[in-house]
């Protein structure tokens, strides 16, 4: 093989540059589900926590459009369940430790949503 | 040679073509999805009318205090900032006869009605130009009459701000949090780059509760359903003469004055 002392050390770097997102992501520590702050006094969400977990954007969305355009402000839970539709007054009631819920789960999965610039955390937490 | 190559260009486009939509078909399934059996209501505290209106009864606001105690009960629960330059905002205030009425031109009205405060605020237009204008549905007038603005949506273009003939919108220049001293906690702030306006209180209707600047005014302030007869509204337009802000140009306001 003509060249084969270049050839094959390029060849060797190249594969290593290639695969780096693998065997860094095998080197590096694995991703964790964050330990969020429960709420105290109570047992459940509005919806089971793994819909809550998955959709809870979506719920909001709907939320939003349902109180100010349609205004349906009570939201019946699948369990029968009524709530006030309210970030402010109804979710953040229970996640009241936003730093250690929203934040921290957020933070880990690098999402910065915008709510706070408007909706006014809970208070003695910030 | 040629039409090897072609023949792996065809596959090779094909196997791409598929890729792409099993992908895409991927990601339309996982599109989030509402939990089964779950609905939305009004709610059974709400107050409902066909078109909510308001009647200002002037002839019951005398003082700076009066004036100032219905400024405060609105901003105070809707968390509106003051902010003491020419970026203020404000969702209701008060203004001189000359420049509160200006379709009426008598020369000579009597100095104390000259003189005068006005309240003014939005004036929940049947035809609001704020709502034509708005290039996004940030503004929009709901069934019962109120124009109420959904500030997620706001791009902060501005639009509303000329097309509305009250000067009723205020623009957030500047992130309007710093000048709020008490922050209500159950009520949201506004951004910087979003307008703002009076809601009616629509949030506050919705759990059976009057406006907070009505509540504030001991009686001068009257809210009703316009299409009532039966209503305050109604029944204080029907015993009293009563004008609005520029009759002449077509906007219908849902705010009357008792002069
Ligand atoms: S500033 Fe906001 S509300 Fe006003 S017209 Fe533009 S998008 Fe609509
Ligand atoms: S007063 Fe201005 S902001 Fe209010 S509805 Fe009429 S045009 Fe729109
Ligand atoms: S109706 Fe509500 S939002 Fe409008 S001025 Fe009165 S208190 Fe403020």
């Amino acid at each position: 093989m003509y060249n084969g002392k270049y050839i094959i050390p390029g060849i060797v770097i190249f594969v290593g540059l290639f695969t780096f997102p693998f065997w860094s992501n095998l080197l590096t520590p694995k991703y964790e589900r964050p330990q969020l702050a429960m709420p105290a006094d109570q047992k459940e969400c509005i919806e089971p926590a793994e819909y809550m977990r998955a959709e809870h954007m979506h719920i909001l969305d709907v939320w939003r459009d349902q109180a100010l355009r349609e205004g349906k402000r009570a939201y019946v839970a699948s369990n029968g369940k009524v709530w006030d539709i309210s970030l402010q007054n109804t979710c953040m009631k229970c996640h009241a430790n936003k730093a250690d819920f929203c934040d921290k789960c957020h933070n880990s999965n690098s999402v910065s949503p915008y709510c706070w610039d408007c909706h006014v955390a809970p208070r003695g937490n910030q | 040679m040629s039409t090897t190559r072609r023949q792996f260009l065809k596959i090779a486009g094909l196997a791409a073509f598929g890729l792409g939509t099993s992908s895409a078909l991927d990601a339309a399934e996982a599109v989030a999805k509402d939990m089964p059996g779950a609905k939305y209501d009004v709610g059974g505290k709400h107050l409902a009318a066909k078109r909510w209106a308001m009647v200002i009864d002037t002839r019951k606001l005398e003082s700076r205090e009066d004036y100032d105690r219905i400024i405060h009960a609105c901003h105070s629960v809707h968390n509106v900032p003051s902010i003491p330059t020419k970026q203020e905002i404000k969702w209701i205030w008060t203004d001189k006869y000359d420049r509160v009425f200006t379709d009426d031109m008598s020369q000579h009205l009597s100095p104390a009605v000259r003189e005068k405060d006005y309240l003014l605020l939005c004036n929940h237009c049947e035809n609001p130009p704020c709502v034509r204008v708005c290039p996004t549905k940030a503004t929009f007038k709901r069934a019962d009459g109120i124009v109420v603005m959904d500030y997620h949506r706001c791009i902060g273009c501005r639009f509303c701000m000329a097309g509305c003939p009250y000067g009723a919108r205020s623009f957030n220049f500047g992130d309007p949090r710093p000048y709020l001293k008490d922050v209500n906690p159950a009520f949201p702030t506004r951004m910087r780059g979003v307008v703002e306006k009076c809601t009616f209180c629509s949030e506050r209707l919705e759990v059976g509760l009057l406006p907070a600047c009505v509540e504030a005014s001991n009686g001068a302030i009257l809210f009703g359903d316009l299409d009532d007869p039966n209503s305050p509204v109604r029944k204080a337009l029907a015993e009293n003469f009563s004008i609005r802000r520029k009759p002449s140009i077509g906007t219908q306001p849902g705010v009357y004055y008792i002069v």
